[in-house]
């Protein structure tokens, strides 16, 4: 095992998860190909996207991808921004909407 | 204002440092494939032109601005400007030999003090197409340089100019202090002239470039965003949107080794090679003409002092279109940025 779990080099190695399971890899990446395709969103909507999700899920490989990506497409710095704390909000706010059913936990147990 | 790498005598100003640089490292050890190996596979080794049909010239390096990515390594400290006299040996071959186009780049050409003789004569003597590449600001710098818009005009000039952003804060960055704001006021002054407007038969086109490591984007998506953006913040018009890959050169080769992205850079190109591309290159319909009269397959060829083949004939008094056109074109592992994606020339994508 390498000495830390993410190594830059291993993105470039992407493709090869076909070499063990090629049917399920080639659907994903056409797939996949196909959702970053221009449609009612723009290229760089979806770029966009996809770099407020890097966030969320914390994937170093996909911060590395997007943030290059969202400036091919000719993002902004200040729009790459928004759209993380988008990710922020959404998250935080995740934590505090169930807030709600603490209150609700909280107010039947207590007299 | 940052200096040229040759005013600070930096070892990539000299040429063969470049080549050497570029064709060794990464390329030698086999970690990647060179663009010889690469476009022998297609059946493009060696790579031969089509027909010439655009004269570029180079009138010197001298400019007002000291962009960081520049290929020519151009700035106020560059002092090699051309001459009338091969102006004129340019302009004997242009009225011989009918080449559509001449192409005027620099630095800045039009601090060259001869460039508005060389523009007005090709008109005079019916060069079909006439573009100067203009940096903007060079129109704001001085006001000597306040009528060009208008001089352009009557010249029925081709303007092709670059604004690699929409907003001040990355084309600054790239190109200077304030250049964003100068080259807005050109623009405006420019479309006043008639430019960009539509009807007018007066073109202006802006040229794209990635303001970083990174490849530039789809080309007429950028062109939608620069149209929108530069029309309802500033009441800005143009006709087309060239997007240019940066050239691993000059100083952009010094940037990526500085900033350590040389390697990623190069994967990234070597990656995107699209063979669709090859055919393309501009270097097969174009020759790229020095401020000495020297020729070259391209203006990056120009500045890493890369020939055209000896055999074809290597300076403008020996300019032969015949000889020209059979010629071998040098290349060297740059001109993957040339083929990479979409493709870039100096009329933009190509594939």
């Amino acid at each position: 095992m390498e000495h830390t779990y993410y190594n830059p080099e291993d993105l470039k190695k992407f493709g090869t998860i076909g070499e063990w399971e090629k049917n399920l890899a080639d659907k994903f990446f056409a797939y996949y190909g196909d959702v970053f395709k221009e449609g009612d969103l723009t290229a760089r909507e979806k770029s966009l996207i996809a770099l407020a999700v890097a966030h969320t899920v914390q994937c170093p490989y996909c911060i590395d991808a997007y943030t290059q990506d969202s400036l091919e497409k000719g993002a902004t710095e200040k729009a790459m921004m928004e759209a993380i704390h988008v990710a922020a909000a959404i998250r935080g706010g995740s934590s505090l909407v169930h807030g709600v059913m603490m209150m609700n936990k909280a107010k039947k147990l207590s007299m | 204002m940052i200096k040229s790498l040759h005013a600070r005598q930096h070892q990539l100003a000299q040429q063969e440092r470049q080549v050497d640089f570029l064709s060794n490292g990464i390329f030698k050890s086999g970690k990647l494939t060179s663009f010889q190996e690469k476009i022998a596979a297609l059946g493009f080794r060696p790579l031969k032109p089509a027909k010439i049909e655009i004269f570029q010239v180079n009138v010197g390096y001298m400019c007002n601005q000291v962009c960081k990515h520049c290929h020519v390594d151009a700035g106020p400290d560059r002092k090699e400007i051309m001459t009338r006299e091969t102006m004129d040996q340019c302009l004997a071959v242009l009225e011989k030999t009918k080449i559509k186009t001449l192409d005027l780049t620099g630095g800045a050409p039009e601090m060259n003090p001869h460039f508005r003789y060389l523009v007005s004569e090709a008109r005079k003597r019916g060069v079909q197409e006439i573009i100067v590449r203009c940096n903007l600001t060079i129109i704001r710098a001085n006001p000597k340089y306040y009528d060009l818009p208008e001089f352009f005009r009557e010249n029925n000039v081709r303007v092709v100019s670059s604004l690699p952003f929409y907003n001040a804060g990355k084309t600054d960055r790239q190109r200077g202090e304030g250049v964003f704001k100068d080259s807005i006021e050109a623009l405006q002054q420019l479309n006043a002239a008639g430019y960009g407007q539509e009807g007018t038969g007066l073109f202006l086109d802006l040229v794209y470039n990635p303001t970083g490591a990174f490849l530039p984007g789809d080309q007429a998506q950028l062109e939608r965003d620069f149209k929108k953006e530069l029309s309802d913040q500033f009441g800005v018009c143009f006709n087309s949107l060239f997007t240019i890959t940066n050239i691993p050169i000059s100083r952009f080769l010094d940037f990526l080794i500085e900033s350590g992205n040389y390697v990623e850079y190069m994967e990234k190109l070597v990656n995107a090679f699209n063979p669709a591309a090859v055919a393309g290159v501009m270097c097969r319909n174009t020759v790229s003409i020095d401020w000495q009269g020297n020729l070259y397959d391209c203006d990056f060829n120009q500045m890493l002092g890369l020939k055209t083949d000896e055999h074809a004939g290597q300076h403008i008094r020996a300019f032969d279109v015949a000889k020209l056109e059979q010629r071998d074109i040098a290349i060297n592992n740059h001109c993957f940025a040339c083929t990479a994606g979409a493709g870039s020339s100096c009329q933009g994508a190509t594939a």
